[in-house]
């Protein structure tokens, strides 16, 4: 380990470090991530979180799926139970968050611009605007895309997926590194089902095993009240779980790290 | 889409390794990307040149080196290849399984020139 320039060097990549080159130059071995700079942000915004026992949340979808709608029923739901709060991000309008502040509940409200995704320096930027005094759950509702979230760690303890039975079943084979990063898979809309003869959950869910993702999948209908029991207690369990390791001074990334590479052997 | 914010955290680092190094400019970038890190090669190197216009990078080769998927069966030990979308193992067929290889997205090397060059009109 190179303390000067961060480098990581092992027997395994020691080959990539000193290849010879031409006179006058020289090459350098770093073997960084990339999103380095990201990721540090998102460690500092788990202290923050960890440090006021709060369980972060990530939600991530395609457009349209049905997260802000869930997000009102379940904040309706734990509304005497938790204090909860909300970053929503979109490329643009307040919509989102003037529907949670329509509950009672904080929202702040992230205007990307042209911006496909949130990353952490937008939510460390958010959370110095709220205030997350015996806040108990923060949901952040990430921009409506499969592609681009999945690659930036915010800080969230856990992924939680979206999934509209409108879609197709076979949007985790679509968009494998998104549904990769999965802690829970939703099935939203499912009061839909009934007169859509084309989504099968149960593929949706082998899809999503071929990703080897062990993700709990629930099926449910926000509008319609349909299997929200089983998500709200994924809810406080998960809670609990938050409260333990804050308690043993740990703390949780969500399933998938993109530098995931540090966990890799040297020769990989 | 987000392949500018890639690149713009690239020539940071690069930056970064220029500076540390005393170096006129870097001549060449060895990038490693995995199918899964959610990043494509062919629109990071668009974005490059557009995100190291003027910056002590901007004429170095962009190296972009394709890792391949590997995981590794919990069940049976196996280390195998796999696709993007079909990670179980494929000695066992079990779902199982561990990614060894094929999300990172990492800045392997640099090369760079340490003494003015004569054509450099420093």
């Amino acid at each position: 380990m190179c303390d000067t320039c961060g480098c990581n060097l092992t027997p395994g990549n020691r080959h990539l470090a000193f290849k010879p080159v031409a006179p006058g130059s020289t090459a350098v071995s770093v073997l960084k991530n990339l999103l380095a700079k990201n990721d540090d942000q998102a460690t500092h915004n788990r202290e923050h979180f960890d440090r006021r026992g709060i369980l972060a949340l990530n939600l991530m979808s395609s457009p349209g799926s049905g997260k802000t709608a869930l997000l009102e029923a379940t904040l309706a739901a734990l509304k005497d139970e938790f204090t909860c709060a909300v970053i929503e991000g979109d490329l643009e309008t307040e919509n989102d968050a003037l529907r949670i502040r329509a509950l009672g509940v904080q929202a702040h409200q992230i205007v990307t611009g042209t911006a496909c995704h949130l990353d952490a320096h937008l939510v460390h930027d958010a959370l110095h605007r709220m205030n997350l005094d015996g806040v108990d759950i923060l949901f952040i509702e990430n921009v409506g895309n499969l592609v681009c979230p999945a690659s930036f760690d915010l800080g969230q303890h856990l992924n939680v997926t979206l999934l509209s039975v409108t879609e197709g079943d076979d949007k985790p084979a679509k968009y494998p590194v998104m549904f990769r990063a999965a802690d829970a898979m939703l099935l939203t809309k499912t009061d839909l089902l009934a007169v859509l003869d084309d989504f099968d959950p149960d593929k949706a869910e082998a899809h999503l095993r071929n990703l080897a993702n062990p993700a709990p999948v629930m099926r449910l209908s926000a509008r319609r009240a349909l299997g929200m029991d089983a998500w709200l207690a994924w809810l406080r369990n998960e809670l609990a779980a938050q409260r333990a390791r804050v308690k043993h001074g740990q703390t949780r990334r969500p399933a998938i790290q993109p530098d995931g590479a540090q966990l890799h052997r040297a020769t990989a | 889409m987000h392949e500018l914010a890639v690149a713009q955290a690239l020539i940071e680092q690069v930056g970064d390794v220029i500076r540390q190094h005393r170096a006129q400019r870097a001549t060449r970038i060895r990038v490693r990307i995995g199918p899964l890190a959610g990043v494509v090669p062919e629109l990071l190197g668009n974005a490059f040149p557009l995100a190291a216009t003027g910056s002590r990078m901007e004429h170095a080769v962009l190296d972009l080196v394709a890792a391949p998927i590997t995981v590794r069966c919990e069940t049976c030990d196996a280390e195998t290849e796999a696709t993007m979308n079909r990670l179980v193992c494929a000695a066992c067929g079990d779902w199982h399984t561990r990614i060894i290889s094929g999300d990172e997205l990492l800045l392997e090397s640099v090369e760079l020139e340490t003494t003015p060059s004569l054509t450099s009109g420093l």
